[in-house]
């Protein structure tokens, strides 16, 4: 299949994310925490997660990355407060990639996955 | 025939990459350059008529394609100025890189140092990294100056009587640096210092002759000088090749094999184990043939014209971080825009059907030196390049600037 040029991912409501995102920072007494590294351009993504009873009580996430990678741990972190771990665990890529709205290529779907490695190393 | 906007726009019509992808801007010409329609055929050609194995059959189908194999060869010695035994093919620069670290390594005695420089490509790092760490050698790396050039002070620091190989880049493939490589050879030859050069950046911009300059080895891959993918070159001095110990063993590189024992064929054929990429072979020499029939020198020319016009309209963008030296240098230009990802430019860019590279350019302890965490977005310019696609670039640069400063 050709891969196409996607048509606009730089939409609004992904910019207005970059922005302000949600959950940005570290957690002071974290029950898992993980970094994942991209090996394209060294960005590196790190998650704290705060686990009472099987459930995801909080979540932040730090480190250096790109528009795509940081909307997208933003929209993830978000999804998975609240939820159970075992649940967490189930969450399979492509609905990491739905969150967005966006079509990615190839090349960019490894900066959308980069903080759901992250959360996925955590909870090892 | 000297080239100007005009005939590089002509020149481009020779690469059907272009006809199927109507409005590429291709700036990515050192990750790999486009392949002209002359070293397509030429490919499709010998395997439609020519195909055979080469150094076996006695049949005249396998003379004829001997014969082609061995014309790919003698057309590369006589493009870097070499000897057809002293070009052995490869798969590609980085295999180059490593067969000639792993047989040259049985060759240095314990203690001995190995030196690199800051501004290497990784094919051109972890290779000796490895090898030293292996063999417990020290590894010493040549830094550069804030002007993004080779510290030749350093350099004469850390080349001295304990090194046993260096190994460095003709041009850098993030900075466009082009390094003084006679007088770097000059130099080591005086500590008796084995040269190592990674010519994978300098062989599509400009005439390298390896007698002149004098390295031992040598190192580039087809792809990046219009060729085919999977085929690359090592070059070696004549005299060493013949002391080295083989990297692969099997068919075509042995002269006698008993059950218990094996000589070696000559060079080149010790160090062409298997069968070879004979069909990526013949287009090589079609590649040469494209470069010299365009002219090297008046390829240098017009990038170095393309290459000014390109600093002068990125200066234009106001806070552009551009890491790339005053003078001798390859028209490879990497630069930053503050606060916007290197990614997040090129994707921005690719909806403009502009192609660079973003990244860390396979150069992470450059990108360490250059405080470039995220890594750095480059353009790299071909002879078909025109000022038209320069001008895609930074007006869309600009407006990218624009888009997020409003944010």
């Amino acid at each position: 299949m050709e891969e196409e040029i996607p048509s606009d991912m730089y939409k609004e409501h992904i910019l207005e994310l970059y922005k302000s995102p949600s959950n940005f920072g570290i957690l002071k007494n974290p029950s898992y925490k993980h970094t994942s590294y991209n090996s394209v351009c060294g960005d590196e993504v790190t998650v704290n997660l705060l686990v009472k009873e099987g459930v995801v009580k909080d979540v932040k996430f730090s480190g250096s990355g790109c528009v795509i990678s940081l909307v997208a741990t933003s929209l993830l972190t978000n999804k998975i407060k609240s939820m159970k771990v075992s649940e967490v665990k189930k969450i399979r890529p492509e609905e990491v990639l739905e969150l967005l709205k966006i079509k990615l290529n190839l090349a960019r779907v490894k900066c959308a996955l980069l903080g759901f490695e992250a959360v996925k190393g955590a909870l090892k | 025939m000297k080239l100007n906007n005009n005939t590089a726009k002509a020149l481009k019509a020779d690469f059907p990459i272009f006809r199927h992808n109507l409005g590429l801007v291709y700036l990515d010409n050192a990750a790999t350059s486009q392949k002209p329609s002359s070293v397509i055929n030429a490919v499709k050609e010998f395997s439609e008529r020519d195909n055979a194995n080469v150094g076996r059959g006695v049949y005249s189908l396998a003379a004829r394609a001997m014969k082609k194999y061995e014309q790919a060869r003698k057309a590369v010695a006589n493009f870097i100025g070499a000897l057809p035994e002293e070009i052995i093919f490869t798969k590609n620069t980085t295999e180059s890189l490593n067969l000639l670290a792993y047989t040259l390594s049985q060759t240095i005695e314990k203690g001995k140092e190995i030196a690199v420089t800051e501004m290497e490509h990784h094919s051109n790092i972890v290779p000796w990294q490895q090898l030293a760490k292996r063999n417990r050698f020290k590894l010493k790396f040549v830094k550069i100056t804030k002007d993004f050039t080779l510290d030749m002070n350093d350099l004469k620091v850390k080349l001295n009587d304990k090194t046993a190989v260096f190994a460095f880049t003709y041009a850098s493939n993030v900075l466009g640096t082009i390094n003084p490589v006679a007088e770097i050879v000059k130099f080591a030859k005086s500590k008796n210092v084995i040269t190592v050069i990674d010519a994978a950046q300098a062989i599509q911009h400009l005439s390298v002759n390896v007698k002149e300059i004098g390295c031992d080895f040598l190192a580039f891959s087809s792809h990046k000088m219009l060729g085919p993918n999977g085929i690359g070159v090592l070059y070696g001095r004549k005299e060493l090749l013949e002391k080295l110990e083989p990297f692969g063993f099997g068919g075509g590189m042995i002269e006698t094999v008993s059950p218990d024992s094996a000589t070696w064929a000559k060079i080149p054929e010790k160090f062409e184990a298997g069968t070879q990429n004979i069909a990526g072979a013949v287009g090589l020499t079609e590649a040469i043939n494209h470069i010299k029939k365009i002219g090297p020198n008046e390829i240098a020319d017009w990038e170095e014209k393309l290459k000014d016009y390109v600093l002068k309209r990125l200066n234009e963008i106001s806070n552009i971080k551009i890491y790339h030296p005053e003078q001798n240098s390859a028209p490879i230009i990497s630069f930053n825009l503050p606060g916007i990802h290197p990614h997040d430019v090129a994707s921005m860019l690719d909806q403009k059907k502009i192609a660079v590279r973003a990244g860390h350019m396979c150069a992470m302890p450059l990108m360490e030196v250059l405080n470039a965490k995220g890594g750095v977005c480059r353009a790299s310019l071909s002879f078909y390049n025109t000022f038209e696609d320069i001008d895609a670039l930074v007006d869309s640069l600009k407006e990218i600037q624009q888009k997020f400063n409003k944010i």
